[in-house]
């Protein structure tokens, strides 16, 4: 039977956002929808979106994720149940095994998919090329399954509900080569980013870390706190608490003024639900403006400079 | 020791596109290039482990696929300090699975303690080719990687892999070992003008492409993105920019 696979994402005994996402996305292919969990005690992780069929327990020694618990275990299952599309979600976990999966299959393959559907029987795949400044739609090779890794936040949770047929599956599975040993909190900043109703976020546009405190400045004149995007906390020049996106903290201000900020995916997938977003970019194609409601084509030293007059 | 990094040349697209003739790629007229931002990571992480060893006979060795234009960017990890580099001569397809394909032989012949790739390429986001490539090199892994302390005599090494929201999973893995290296894990150095000019000359060594099978995807159409909803613009001097967004504030904030 053709059916489309999705493995659950979950942490710590909780399921991830994704995992109900991915059902939204399976459903568009038609077929029947099949979820496995991979987990200690499957059961105790709970499955709850309309649209899923079958629920399949893989239970596993492990109680984290490790990759080649994930891989063996995946790999059994496909060759069980012969999936036409399996999904898992663009997530630093599915990063460490699917690719692994699909070069060992030899699978149809594709990574941070934000758009699915039919063409006839064919799957067809959106995704971003070019530092997300175009979209290409992407067809895979007939007569395998495809295994695609889909973007978080990129399509909407499926409702709760459902009442799903429930089976196991078991599955020996080798010793891993990366063990899980501990998780570490991210680091506790000076102030909490997320419950800020303003926030005045500057990117990799700002140049160097002298012109922080300038920002810093205009900030407390507006009323806002100031957050970042990743690259200068790369560089060191501000903490990771003060992050927004994928890797750091994801917000929902009623205003967010991005400065100098191009809008890597990541970067959007911590704000794009911000109340309202206004953008300075330089570069009129930065893909900061697919997501705003306002966007100024200018210098963002310019803009800060005629703000902190006004302020 | 021998680490090798695998690197990619990326393409870097500026204020204005346009297609090739049959729509399924840009036309490389609008396209710049420079070394992958998570690559220059992935170097400086083998420079340093070089470095900290204090064991001057470690080799350090950049390969890459594609053709000859993607040779500055090999030429750039070489003076940073690696010290040599492999091209794989190739022109056609770039997913991922097909780029590991023709990078396993090529680095297995290497025989590796580590080997280095960047998460992901800053054009594409596909966060795959290191994956792939570990398991067509049967080596255990480690995908977004911060933090790297190796136990040489143990033949393992204790990592952080970066998870969503900065929480970070402490990783036992055996090695030899690929890890994919995340932006952030080290500052990377700036090569000097006369490193530059020196690695110009090196030599770079070339090899063909192995058999790379069928691609895991086809493009079959690239596109501009629809615009969302579509920002409104806010036009005119910087002044009046900033009038407006104080004043769209202002208004939200109430």
């Amino acid at each position: 039977m053709s059916e489309t696979l999705i493995v659950a994402e979950h942490l710590r005994g909780a399921m991830r956002d994704v995992t109900g996402e991915l059902v939204t996305a399976a459903r568009l292919l038609g077929n029947p929808v099949a979820v496995a969990v991979i987990a200690r005690d499957p059961s105790r992780l709970e499955v709850t979106y309309e649209g899923v069929d079958e629920i399949v327990g893989v239970p596993v020694e492990q109680a984290e994720f490790e990759n080649d618990v994930y891989q063996h275990a995946l790999e059994a299952l496909i060759a069980e149940r012969q999936p036409e599309v399996v999904l898992l979600g663009f997530t630093v976990n599915s990063m460490g095994y699917g690719p692994a999966v699909a070069a060992k299959l030899d699978l149809g393959f594709a990574s941070d998919v934000h758009g699915l559907a039919l063409d006839g029987e064919a799957v067809i795949a959106t995704r971003s090329f070019y530092g997300g400044k175009v979209d290409a739609e992407l067809e895979f090779p007939e007569g395998r399954p495809v295994l695609l890794l889909i973007r978080p936040t990129a399509f909407a949770p499926a409702p709760s509900g459902g009442s799903p047929s429930t089976s196991a599956f078991s599955v020996e599975v080798p010793s891993s080569r990366a063990r899980h040993v501990d998780f570490r909190e991210a680091a506790v900043g000076d102030v909490d980013i997320t419950t800020a109703d303003f926030l005045l976020s500057i990117g990799r546009g700002v140049g160097e870390q002298d012109a922080i405190p300038q920002f810093e400045r205009l900030a407390e004149k507006l009323g806002a706190v100031l957050s970042v995007s990743r690259p200068l906390v790369d560089a060191g020049w501000m903490p990771n608490a003060r992050q927004v996106g994928q890797s750091g903290k994801t917000v929902k201000p009623k205003v967010y003024l991005a400065l100098g900020i191009s809008g890597a995916v990541q970067h959007l997938a911590g704000m794009k639900t911000s109340g309202t977003i206004i953008a300075v970019n330089t570069d009129p194609e930065a893909a900061i403006f697919n997501v705003a409601h306002y966007g100024a084509v200018a210098d963002l030293f310019d803009v800060a400079d005629e703000l902190e007059k006004l302020s | 020791m021998k680490i090798v990094v695998c690197v990619k040349q990326v393409a870097v697209l500026g204020d204005e596109v346009e297609f090739t003739d049959d729509a399924r790629d840009v036309d490389p007229d609008f396209l710049d290039a420079s070394l992958n931002e998570w690559d220059s990571y992935a170097t400086e992480e083998a420079l340093r482990i070089r470095e900290n060893a204090g064991s001057d006979g470690d080799e350090i060795v950049v390969v890459s696929v594609g053709d000859g234009d993607v040779e500055p960017a090999m030429r750039r990890c070489l003076a940073m300090g690696a010290d040599r580099a492999t091209r794989i001569d190739h022109s056609g397809s770039r997913d991922p699975i097909t780029i590991a394909r023709l990078l396993a032989p090529v680095v297995n012949a290497e025989s590796p303690d580590l080997v280095f790739c960047g998460v992901q390429s800053s054009d594409a986001v596909q966060a795959a080719t290191g994956t792939a490539l570990a398991e067509l090199l049967d080596l255990a892994r480690v995908a977004v990687v911060t933090r790297i302390e190796l136990d040489t005599g143990a033949r393992r090494a204790t990592v952080h892999r970066e998870l969503e929201g900065g929480l970070v999973d402490v990783t036992e893995v055996d090695t030899p070992a690929l890890l994919t290296i995340q932006t952030g894990i080290n500052q990377p150095r700036y090569a000097t003008l006369r490193a530059i000019k020196q690695a110009e000359q090196e030599p770079i060594q070339l090899v063909a492409a192995g058999e790379e099978g069928e691609p895991a995807y086809r493009v079959r159409r690239m596109f501009a993105p629809p615009k969302g909803e579509g920002a409104e613009l806010l036009d005119g001097s910087a002044a009046d920019i900033a009038r407006r967004i104080a004043g769209i504030v202002q208004e939200r904030l109430k």
